[in-house]
């Protein structure tokens, strides 16, 4: 039997500043039909437009230079472009990473899932919205019934993703490339989403590409990895093997990440005054109460981790502390002392005194800013340095950050990659001297091994400079490596805190216990045991509604 | 034939013309990509433009003359055009190859990057920039300066009614039309310049202030500017120039100030709408809550955190700013009411001349003083908004 794609010797090139430079260097692959590729490697790596060329597609800039993409025998890369919009969308289908952005938000669900069906001719309108009905069925959407006939702004993310999963659907193709569909969801979440995900590339014998750069979630959904580095591939291996006996250095340092762990610290006294104390705090936004009664401590050189999903109020939690958000009831008290509810009415050391980091490291710096005059902000406007004084200060912190100054001082965000935006995030807060940092969710925008980088460089800093950390974070790994303490919320209250060691230990509070669950693992077969385990019409969702 | 029949011919014949191409293209390439995904619309566009084409060539080699001896007005125009095309056409590429060679690094990948509509309206700002600051020396008489010759026709030449002296000729009361352009571009365009700075400077900091701020001082700022829009702003511009005029009284000068803040106020309303949208969607960046958190104070979080990163738009809303108050000011001096004579305004000019343009069709070249100026002030407009065009692309470009 040939296979159904079959790409060979693949060269893409992308255009940047005048000049092509390479993407893909020589990449081959073939898929049978009803298998599963997973492509995993960095940001950067070319993934993504591997994926998309399997459909003869680039995007604006980038083109194929040499090589051949067969799907069932048409050479994609030498199709007429009528012949592309025949097979587009009734045999290939796309499904991209942020469901959210790729709806159109002015139509209905079920408006845009006919579409495909009836301009190919497959199905008429009638047909096509039983068929989506029976599709939303099948990814296990709440009120299949009716889901279809909501705007995209009124079903969740979880629920978004499935959705265009079923529009992928809706012409039974013979290949559907799945564009990192779980990476910006929950845990509990993206459980939901793997299982139907899976279940119903099973049920139609449909092949799939699967891009990622997690590597549990690979393992669960593909038959066969291919690891891609700087567009050259690594190695290609069904995903048993790859998992046990992985033989480039590369696959090896990717499956490596996961075992950080710091080593446990011994336990605070009792009598020490906190750092920072958050005591019986409420918020609302409006009328809308979204804190209930959240208290705990952070210690001096502790790391407290905040772990929920999203909208658990772990952000609310830091924008109390922060004072942008004047909480309704409670204080917070920073070194014994209450801190007024408004940051407008702290003073210059109260504020200095906290700093924060921020998930998008895009949006926290200034693109029109060069990294020294963000960090020589701070510098300048709390401790009083300028001219030379304030450069060497500045030159220190990058030192401290371990990018060599010479090098990074004169350039802007754009000019620097994910990891090190957010470095110079850290940077800017070190350079207040501040004796606590909030960190909202640092590293979940980040690739594993970079975020590991960054996970450790915290730690070190930690040890050094005897720093307080609150670590805001959904994801469990995350605070397995870093935390000390544990707060786990949810619905805006805390479920249960306590050191790690005991969060991690059964037993658990069911909450607890079910995000601990939701964690993929490396093993292939963590999905299926664990699906077992709830019962298939149990998870995420209903489990959670069980519970409350 | 009537017209009408006609016209649906040479449309059939376009179309057919069309589809003949596409087919014979795909004979005869073997079915290259071009040919083969070309769509009808296209291969339409092709002939039409071609048949277009041909159509300016031969009308342009007709006489200028017709057989009766009177002058063919039509061609005579086109032809001016036409060269005016060409001119323009080399001048900017002329232009653009130098950039490239002379001029630091930054300059030359500028250039390198740049389309030709862009370099010449660059050419052209730099021109009219140029004439405005060294108009005193480039004048060959002053402004004001008044000739015996009255109506000398442009073109200098003796026998088509011109005179050497004055190569484009002089007005009704025998200023000299050459100096009162060059003059005209200082007063215009500086004046305009000068409003559009201020309405800037007005309406972009407080726009950037209700964005930053919000709530009443919001609500209050931008119900006031609506009440602005809401009210035509020709009109409107006419109505306080009227008022005005009672205050200055027989103080000329004074007018002038007034008509560049009422403008001035006028446009700033445009500007605080697009400062305060461009505003809210810098607010909202954690760098800016960052730096509220530090502690930083108003001024440093405008000009600072939020400017900066406004800079794209507000540059080319600037280019399509000045246009607007330029072609504002120009309709007040028409009207009568804006820059005041013996002043040269381009506005003025055109007022003054207006209607020679009756003797277009027996005398090309009377009918050309008008167009001389409105010509400037239309170059100027054109020549800014390639300049505008090419600076949101590029923006837009490097942003999304």
């Amino acid at each position: 039997m040939s296979a159904l794609v079959e790409i060979r010797d693949l060269w893409i090139e992308g255009r940047s500043d005048e000049t092509w430079s390479p993407i893909i260097n020589g990449a081959s692959l073939s898929l049978n039909k009803g298998e599963v590729l997973g492509l995993i490697g960095e940001s950067g790596a070319g993934k993504s437009t591997l994926g998309l060329a399997a459909m003869g597609f680039t995007r604006d800039g980038v083109r194929i230079s040499k090589g051949t993409v067969l799907f069932d025998g048409v050479d994609l890369t030498l199709a007429s472009a009528s012949k592309k919009r025949e097979l587009l969308g009734k045999r290939i289908a796309y499904v991209a990473q942020s469901a959210a952005a790729s709806f159109n938000p002015a139509h209905k669900l079920m408006d845009q899932h006919t579409e495909g069906p009836v301009q190919h001719g497959v199905m008429s309108r009638a047909e096509s919205v039983k068929d989506g009905i029976e599709l939303y069925r099948r990814l296990r959407l709440p009120n299949p019934e009716e889901i279809g006939f909501r705007y995209p702004h009124q079903v969740s993310g979880g629920q978004l993703q499935r959705a265009m999963t079923a529009m992928a659907m809706s012409c039974r193709p013979d290949l559907i490339i799945f564009d990192e569909p779980t990476t910006a969801l929950d845990v509990t979440t993206q459980i939901e989403v793997l299982a139907s995900i899976r279940d119903i590339v099973e049920q139609f014998d449909t092949a799939a590409i699967y891009i990622t750069h997690d590597l549990a979630v690979v393992a669960q959904m593909a038959d066969r990895i291919k690891v891609l580095l700087k567009g050259d591939e690594v190695e290609d291996a069904d995903t048993r093997t790859m998992l046990t006996h992985p033989k480039e250095d590369y696959t090896k340092s990717l499956w490596a990440v996961r075992a950080f762990e710091r080593p446990q610290k011994p336990a605070v006294h009792t009598s020490a005054t906190p750092v920072l104390s958050v005591q019986n705090v409420s918020a609302a936004y409006g009328k809308i109460a979204v804190l209930h009664d959240v208290s705990f401590d952070i210690h001096q050189g502790r790391t407290v981790a905040v772990v929920g999903e999203s909208g658990s109020g772990k952000s609310t939690t830091a924008r109390c502390i922060t004072g942008l958000l004047p909480p309704s009831q409670g204080v917070i008290q920073f070194d014994g002392q209450s801190l007024p509810a408004n940051y407008k009415q702290r003073n210059k050391d109260q504020l200095r005194q906290a700093q924060m980091i921020y998930q998008m490291a895009d949006t926290a710096l200034n693109p029109r800013k060069t990294v020294g005059e963000i960090i020589g902000r701070p510098v300048q406007f709390y401790m009083g340095l300028s001219g030379k004084q304030k450069r060497r200060r500045v030159e220190e912190l990058l030192d401290e950050i371990e990018m060599p100054a010479a090098q990074y001082i004169d350039r802007l965000p754009s000019e620097l990659s994910g990891g090190q935006k957010q470095r110079i995030g850290i940077a800017r807060a070190l350079a207040a001297e501040p004796k606590f940092i909030i960190c909202d969710e640092v590293t979940s925008a980040l690739d594993q091994l970079v975020a590991e980088g960054i996970l450790k460089l915290l730690a070190r800093l930690q040890d050094d400079l005897k720093l307080s950390y609150m670590f805001i974070t959904h994801d469990l790994a995350t605070v397995k490596a870093i935390a000390d303490e544990v707060v786990v919320m949810k619905d805006g209250e805390v479920v249960e805190q306590g050191p790690k060691q005991d969060m991690f230990a059964p037993p658990h509070h069911p909450y607890t216990d079910l995000l601990l669950s939701s964690v993929p693992e490396m093993d292939p077969d963590w999905l299926t045991n664990l699906l077992n385990e709830r019962g298939v019409d149990n998870i995420g969702d209903a489990a959670v509604d069980k519970m409350s | 034939m009537s017209t009408l029949p006609t016209l649906m011919l040479l449309l059939l014949g376009v179309a057919a013309g069309g589809w003949v191409l596409r087919f014979a293209g795909q004979k005869a390439t073997g079915n290259a990509p071009v040919f083969r995904d070309m769509p009808f619309a296209v291969a339409f566009g092709y002939i039409l433009g071609a048949g277009l084409l041909a159509f300016s060539v031969w009308y342009y080699f007709q006489p200028t003359l017709t057989e009766a001896g009177t002058p063919n007005a039509g061609v005579v125009f086109f032809r001016w055009a036409v060269q005016f095309f060409i001119v323009a056409t080399i001048a900017a590429f002329l232009f653009r190859a130098l950039g490239r060679t002379v001029g630091t690094q930054f300059s030359k990948k500028m250039f390198r990057q740049m389309p030709l509509t862009a370099s010449f309206g660059v050419l052209v700002v730099i021109v009219y920039a140029f004439t405005a600051i060294f108009a005193a020396w480039l004048a060959p008489h002053g402004q004001e300066a008044i000739f015996a010759k009255v109506n000398v026709l442009p073109g200098g030449n003796a026998a088509t009614g011109g005179d050497p002296l004055h190569p484009l000729g002089t007005d009704q009361i025998g200023r000299d039309l050459l100096s009162r352009l060059i003059y005209g571009a200082q007063n215009t365009v500086g004046i305009a310049f000068v409003t559009t700075c201020l309405a800037f400077f007005l309406g972009g900091s407080l726009g950037f202030l209700a964005a930053t701020l919000q709530g009443w001082l919001d609500q209050v700022l931008s119900r006031a500017v609506d009440v602005l829009m809401a009210i035509p702003s020709l009109i409107f511009a006419l109505l306080l120039m009227t008022i005005a005029s009672a205050w200055a009284g027989s103080e000329r000068w004074l007018l002038t100030v007034y008509m560049i803040l009422i403008i001035a106020v006028i446009d700033s309303t445009r500007v605080f709408r697009l400062a305060r949208a461009v505003g809210l969607n810098i607010v909202v960046m954690d760098y800016i809550e960052a730096a509220k958190l530090r502690g930083e104070g108003m001024t440093y979080l405008i000009f600072k955190e939020i400017l900066p990163n406004a800079t794209a738009p507000l540059l080319a809303e600037f280019g399509l700013r000045f246009c607007f108050v330029f072609l504002t000011i120009a309709s007040l001096s028409f009207l009568g009411v804006g820059i005041q004579p013996p002043l040269a305004d381009w506005g003025t000019m055109v007022r003054d001349s207006a209607q020679f343009i009756n003797f277009a069709a027996f005398s090309p070249l009377t009918a050309a003083l008008p167009l001389l100026a409105a010509g400037a002030i239309a170059l100027l407009t054109v020549g800014v908004n390639f300049v505008v065009d090419w600076m949101l692309h590029r923006s837009s470009g490097l942003k999304e």
